[in-house]
């Protein structure tokens, strides 16, 4: 028999924690600036990410061979040399996968490894296990494939003009926008090429595999999504699930990225696992990450708008045509999110919007945070800053004359009302609070005083949905132990990328038993702990696995009270959890004490919580619904000055005001807000994408793809957050979701650089400026100002 | 006379290599040989500094002193540790205590997925042993090769600016003078050399023994920073066969000024020479600011930049502009020639096998002269350049004006290799600088140059932007108050 820990001189022990960095002291938790649960490992290089984990014994390291053609049919493969390769232990074709050998995570169309046929330059067609990652990499390489080439779809308008589709089109309709627009005033129409974007997570994608006794596969993976590697992997192995555990504690960034993206490589380690019983990591190189991973799609859109005199839109047909690249992925929902965003923050009245999933022979592009919604919103704010200067008025003033009403105009194009609208108070707010009004005259006398520089101000708001739009995602478990020393152990669903959802999942959990936050230790999220996961995507990840934490919680917390009640004969409202003791009518016991009492009458001290998203549900054959439970909503500022000789510019300014609802944490909350906005003006500054003639990925790598660095964040960055805003939805402490709704900030800095463009011809014409802005789009944009001025 | 012994400190304790492959990146080393996973592998190409890690060297300036600076481990090869003190982020701490350079990063919530924090922790540490108290700028310039995806920066910034005055002296204050006393100790040893998995690699000390080396074996492959030639490794899996490093060669890391000219030795690093070139040309030191990042810049070097003959290398245009020389040695014979001599072709130059380039000779400027350059490219930091402009303007007084009586425009980005202009020159020479002769110029312009389109631009892009920074020269020479610049860098 064992006997329990003396809990008197274990909570001396907690203290260790006080010389180890900063304390996340404060009871409970929830509304207080915590830091990253991971801040003190990550700092000092001790946080372990999949690469850094020990090598096992006898442990090969994989690489792909990859295709050649973007679109061509494959004659012969002679693989002998690979084989031959110094290292090599294995080399495995689509011919040796036991199970499955389509992967595709909703509908088929992503082959594990080619089968008799290439659709992008940089596909897998082969894959080879080798003692180290150089000798694998370079085996790779030997292959002598013939191929014979086919014609390859590389643009959206030649897929659009041969119905390539990977999916099929969509319509969402209100009312009769074809009369609207006819009827109104004036009618504008104008089209924009949005680029896509890479995640450039810091951490490439990384899986090793390891076999286990029983003919299964332990994965140790860099993904946003362990349930779904488990699944493909038990698939393609032809295994049961129950013999596929994965494990995930951290990744190094995701961003959607590692949402589908992160199962390949777990599958092909898998399978070379499988085929030479030895465990397998498959680490991509951040070249072959860049040629064979997804990213954000790019569209082309176009509109067709009527307005009134103020401005006010009456009827609006939207297109939006996304390119999924070769298959079909998440591509279906990421569409439909564009389309469900093509009203941003705006009501449209009568409004048709089609959305077009256009197949082209580039790799398959995926879920980037905010999942197509961005590209839906640029349409709406292009529309915006052409009615503006059309009627010669501040985009700003169309902006607002726009939005959605309280209890009129409220009404969206599928047919969701919207509620709780506070984008005119947030609007307000920070137009006084970023002293808009008066910097906008100072632009404009900077302007009339510079001859080369030019400056443009723009305010943008953003609303964006909050639920997965496939509805059965909308779920989530999670698992609470007490042990008999009174800590804390947690196991959730979701997987902590950087986010911040660890600590905030903890801090619900001290909150419900009133203990301090670092009583509560986070565990890598695994399979075998909490089954049938959702994605962590789509923001929802505090939201869904928040509420089913609190649920264990509280499981376990109404287990003890029962058991006071009982044992201390006293009501339910005589028991009370606070500052690390329980109290029972007049006694007082330290949470641990009390815990090791529980356990020897034999209470349970371990639960699972559920949660599924109430409200939530949308008709894709009528277009109705309500798809989202709630809005996330916030609104910036940005300030630029751009060079007309060059195309060369500089952010000088940017004020965020974000409703974040009861934000559980608000420094975490911050710095998603910061990192969300500096991302989304990347996306839409200096990031890009640029494939040639024959489908090739040129930006490969980081020296000719440029993320934001530190310079180009804004000069001057306020952020704040909506003060006593609780989430009018039951959400989690009312809170409200943040890991995407500020990325869509950054279109302000684009409309701020339209603004500063727009001023070389008087802002009397609407400039077309196609993203990524880059310097030589600036450019051109200003020498278009220059001939029509 | 070689010793077939690597030997450094890797943070406090002296380690000696042999029989490692010299192919072997630092960051390889650290994470598959001593099995220190804290450093991250982000790109391993030098362009995201998830890598960083920090040498201290005996400062060549002021003896008995330490230099610390941070470097990119993915792209600096391990035989160039010898001598060096190696410093990672898993020894920052003392004890359970961390390191001002972590604590603060904790303190503002600098860190969110973790995965590029060591590197930031490190470029923050070699700042602080510098600085104590940095400014903005300063930690901006030490950051910028630093990328993160998550923070937006504002709190690392935050982190990096505290100042470190009042923290604990940390264990490499602490063993300071033990540390100067070893590698003062390793300089004495014979020229390292490293041999493994059929691969070799050789330091010379001086310019005899450097000769000696490629008379013998003149398919050698020189490497000075390698920022450029690392990445032939780590992402076109080749192989190099001999390596000799140049960093340790006497007479090639040396800065000289005569009272004409400044003369840099081809091996010594940018950040070693960017101070005396600002004070001189201040474009020009502005305009080094942006080449590459802060680890690329100390370690990268001059010859580096010139001899690998890359046409959109940006030290050569500005080189042509101020009509610099270049010496070049081969077996105790040496050759002066102007660096715009030097390139023949894409990647081809006049370079004889065996020959390297010693010293390149700055001309001071005098009177009358004027520096301006420009560098285009879609981010400001650490990105090459779409093109680069550098235009040397002599004027003289005469009675109809400011006459130019020698000008120089070279551009980089326009063709296969660095070059000037010579129609638009033609136009300007023994001209005035007018609108109508810039307008002139800008047309003539076109002829000088076809450029290319490619990933960072396209050739009309590059054209328009060529002529316009022609204009803007002018502008800017025109009057001193008008505003010209987004950011105020070359």
């Amino acid at each position: 028999m064992r006997s329990l820990i003396d809990v008197r001189k274990a909570s001396s022990n907690t203290d260790k924690s006080v010389v180890n960095g900063q304390k996340n002291v404060g009871l409970g938790g929830v509304g207080r600036s915590k830091k990253h649960d991971s801040a003190d490992k990550q700092v000092a290089g001790s946080a372990i990410y999949v690469d850094d984990r020990p090598a096992l014994r006898g442990e090969l390291h994989a690489a792909a061979g990859q295709s050649a053609y973007a679109h061509a049919n494959i004659l012969s493969m002679d693989l002998s040399a690979v084989k031959a390769a110094e290292g090599v232990v294995a080399v495995i074709t689509v011919e040796d996968v036991p199970g499955h050998t389509d992967i595709g995570p909703v509908f088929p169309g992503d082959p594990v490894l080619a089968i008799g046929k290439v659709e992008y330059i940089g596909q897998p067609i082969f894959a080879v296990a080798a003692t180290s990652y150089d000798l694998a990499r370079k085996a790779a390489k030997l292959a002598k494939i013939e191929y014979e080439e086919l014609a390859a779809v590389l643009t959206v308008k030649d897929a659009l003009q041969k119905q390539n589709f990977v999916r099929p089109p969509f319509t969402m309709k209100r009312g009769d926008s074809e009369s609207a627009i006819a009827g109104a005033e004036h009618q504008l129409s104008g089209e924009i090429v949005v680029g896509g974007q890479e995640h450039m997570y810091l951490e490439g994608q990384v899986s090793t595999a390891v076999p286990t006794e029983d003919g299964g596969m332990e994965i140790f993976t860099s993904s946003q999504h362990p349930s779904e590697v488990q699944k493909l992997v038990a698939e393609v192995l032809d295994i049961p699930l129950n013999k596929v555990l994965v494990d995930m504690r951290r990744m190094g960034g995701g961003f959607g990225g590692k949402e589908t993206q992160a199962a390949p490589w777990a599958c092909l380690a898998a399978l070379l696992a499988n085929e030479t019983n030895r465990p397998v990591k498959f680490k991509l190189g951040r070249m072959d990450d860049m040629i064979m991973t997804g990213k954000r799609h790019p569209f082309e859109n176009n509109y067709t708008v009527g307005f009134d005199k103020d401005g006010q839109i009456k009827g609006i047909n939207i297109e939006v045509n996304g390119n999924c690249g070769y298959s079909p992925d998440l591509s279906d929902a990421i569409v439909d999110r564009a389309m469900f965003h093509s009203d941003n923050a705006y009501f449209l009245d009568q409004a048709t919007v089609t959305g077009n999933r256009c197949k082209l022979n580039t790799v398959s592009h995926t879920a980037y945070r905010g999942f197509g919604g961005p590209q839906g919103m640029m349409t709406i704010e292009m529309v915006m800053d052409d009615i503006a200067r059309h009627l010669g008025k501040d985009p700003l003033e169309i902006r607002k004359i726009n939005l959605y009403g309280d209890n009129e105009r409220n009404e969206t194009h599928y047919h969701q009302e919207v509620e709780h609208n506070n984008l005119a108070e947030i609007i307000e707010s920070l137009e006084l609070s970023s002293d808009y009004q008066a910097r906008r005259q100072a632009v404009t006398e900077f302007n009339a005083n510079n001859a080369i520089l030019k400056k443009g101000i723009a305010l943008t708001p953003v609303k964006f949905g909050i639920s997965f739009t496939v509805q059965h995602l909308n779920q989530a478990g999670a698992l609470v132990h007490i042990y008999t020393d009174g800590t804390i152990h947690l196991s959730h669903g979701g997987s902590e990328m950087g986010q911040g959802l660890n600590i905030k999942v903890a801090q619900i959990v001290a909150e419900e038993f009133q203990v301090d936050v670092d009583t509560v230790a986070i565990s890598a999220a695994r399979t075998d702990k909490v089954p049938n996961s959702s994605p962590t995507a789509a923001s929802s990840g505090t939201d869904l696995n928040g509420k089913a934490a609190e649920a264990a919680a509280k499981t376990i917390k109404q287990r003890l009270i029962d058991f006071a009640c009982e044992k201390y004969q006293v009501t339910a409202e005589q028991v009370t959890f606070a500052n690390n003791n329980i109290i029972v009518g007049e006694q007082t016991f330290s949470f641990a004490e009390f815990s090791q009492i529980a356990y020897m009458a034999r209470v349970s001290l371990s639960s699972t919580g559920f949660y599924k998203t109430p409200k939530i549900h949308f008709d894709r054959a009528t277009g109705k619904g309500r798809p989202f439970f709630y809005y996330a909503t916030g609104a910036s500022v940005s300030e630029v000055l751009i060079d007309t000789l060059t195309g060369e510019y500089k952010m000088l300014r940017t004020d965020i005001l974000q409703d974040v609802g009861h934000s559980i944490n608000p420094a975490i909350d911050i710095g998603q807000i910061e990192g969300a906005f500096v991302q989304g003006m990347g996306w839409l500054t200096t990031e890009e994408l640029m494939w040639n003639e024959q489908g090739r990925l040129l930006s490969n790598n980081p020296a000719t793809y440029k993320i934001p660095a530190i310079n180009d964040a804004p000069e001057d960055f306020r952020v704040a957050l909506v003060p006593d805003a609780p989430n009018r939805e039951h959400t989690i402490y009312n809170s409200k979701a943040v890991g995407e709704p500020p990325f869509m900030l950054g279109m302000s800095v684009w409309s701020a650089l339209k603004d500063a463009i727009s001023s070389v011809a008087d802002h009397k014409v609407s400039p077309m400026l196609d993203t990524p802005a880059t310097p030589e789009r600036v450019l051109w944009a200003v020498e278009a100002m220059k001939a029509q001025s | 006379m070689t010793n077939s012994t690597v030997r450094f400190l890797l943070n406090n304790d002296v380690v000696s290599i042999e029989n490692i492959d010299p192919n072997l990146t630092v960051l390889q080393y650290l994470r598959e040989i001593q099995f220190n996973t804290g450093t991250k592998e982000g790109c391993a190409s030098g362009d995201c500094g998830a890598c960083t890690v920090v040498l201290a060297e005996l400062d060549t300036d002021h003896a008995g002193q330490l230099h610390y600076k941070s470097i990119n481990s993915c792209i600096t090869f391990v035989g160039s540790l010898h001598g060096k003190q190696l410093i990672t982020v898993e020894d920052l701490k003392d004890g359970v205590k961390l390191h001002h350079a972590q604590q603060t990063i904790v303190d503002n919530h600098g860190s969110q997925c973790g995965f590029c924090t060591p590197g930031f922790v490190m470029s923050s540490f070699a700042l602080h042993k510098q600085k104590k108290t940095p400014n903005r700028a300063e930690v901006l310039e030490a950051l910028a090769g630093n990328l993160c995806r998550c923070t937006g920066y504002r709190s690392i910034i935050e982190a990096a600016i505290t100042s470190s005055v009042d923290s604990e002296e940390d264990s490499f204050a602490k063993h300071y003078q033990e540390t100067v006393a070893t590698l003062t100790e390793f300089q004495k040893l014979p020229a390292p050399s490293l041999a493994g998995n059929g691969h070799d690699y050789v330091a010379p000390k001086n310019i005899d023994e450097l000769a000696y080396e490629l008379t013998s074996e003149p398919e050698s492959t020189l490497v000075a920073g390698g920022t450029d030639l690392a990445l032939s490794v780590t992402q076109n899996l080749a192989t190099i066969n001999k390596l000799v490093y140049l960093g340790n060669v006497e007479e090639l890391t040396t800065i000289e000024e005569t009272d004409t000219e400044i003369v840099i030795g081809s091996a010594l690093p940018y950040s070693k020479f960017i101070d005396t070139l600002h004070h001189y040309y201040p474009d020009l030191g502005e305009m080094i600011e942006r080449i590459g990042s802060k680890q690329v810049r100390n370690t990268g070097t001059l010859g580096g930049n010139v001899g690998n003959a890359s046409p959109i290398g940006d030290m050569p245009p500005a080189l042509i502009a101020l009509g610099a020389t270049m010496t070049l040695h081969v077996a105790g014979v040496e050759r002066t020639i102007l660096v715009e001599d030097y390139f023949v072709d894409y990647k081809k130059t006049v370079l004889k096998p065996a020959e390297f380039i010693k010293s390149i000779q700055i001309p001071k400027p005098t009177a009358g002269q004027t520096l301006k350059l420009y560098k285009i490219s879609k981010r400001l930091d650490d990105d090459i350049s779409a093109v680069l402009a550098a235009i040397f303007i002599e004027q003289k007084s005469e009675s109809q004006g400011q006459i130019i009586n020698n000008i120089r425009i070279a551009f980089g980005g326009m063709a296969a290799i660095p070059k000037r202009a010579p129609a638009a020159e033609a136009v300007l020479q023994g001209n005035t600088l007018t609108k109508e002769s810039v307008a002139q110029a800008k047309i003539a312009l076109a002829t000088d140059f076809q450029p290319m389109s490619d990933v960072r631009a396209s050739d009309k892009y590059r054209m328009r932007v060529a002529q316009n920074l022609i204009e803007k020269c002018y502008l800017e020479l025109q009057s001193r108050t008008i505003e010209t610049r987004v950011v105020n860098y070359a």
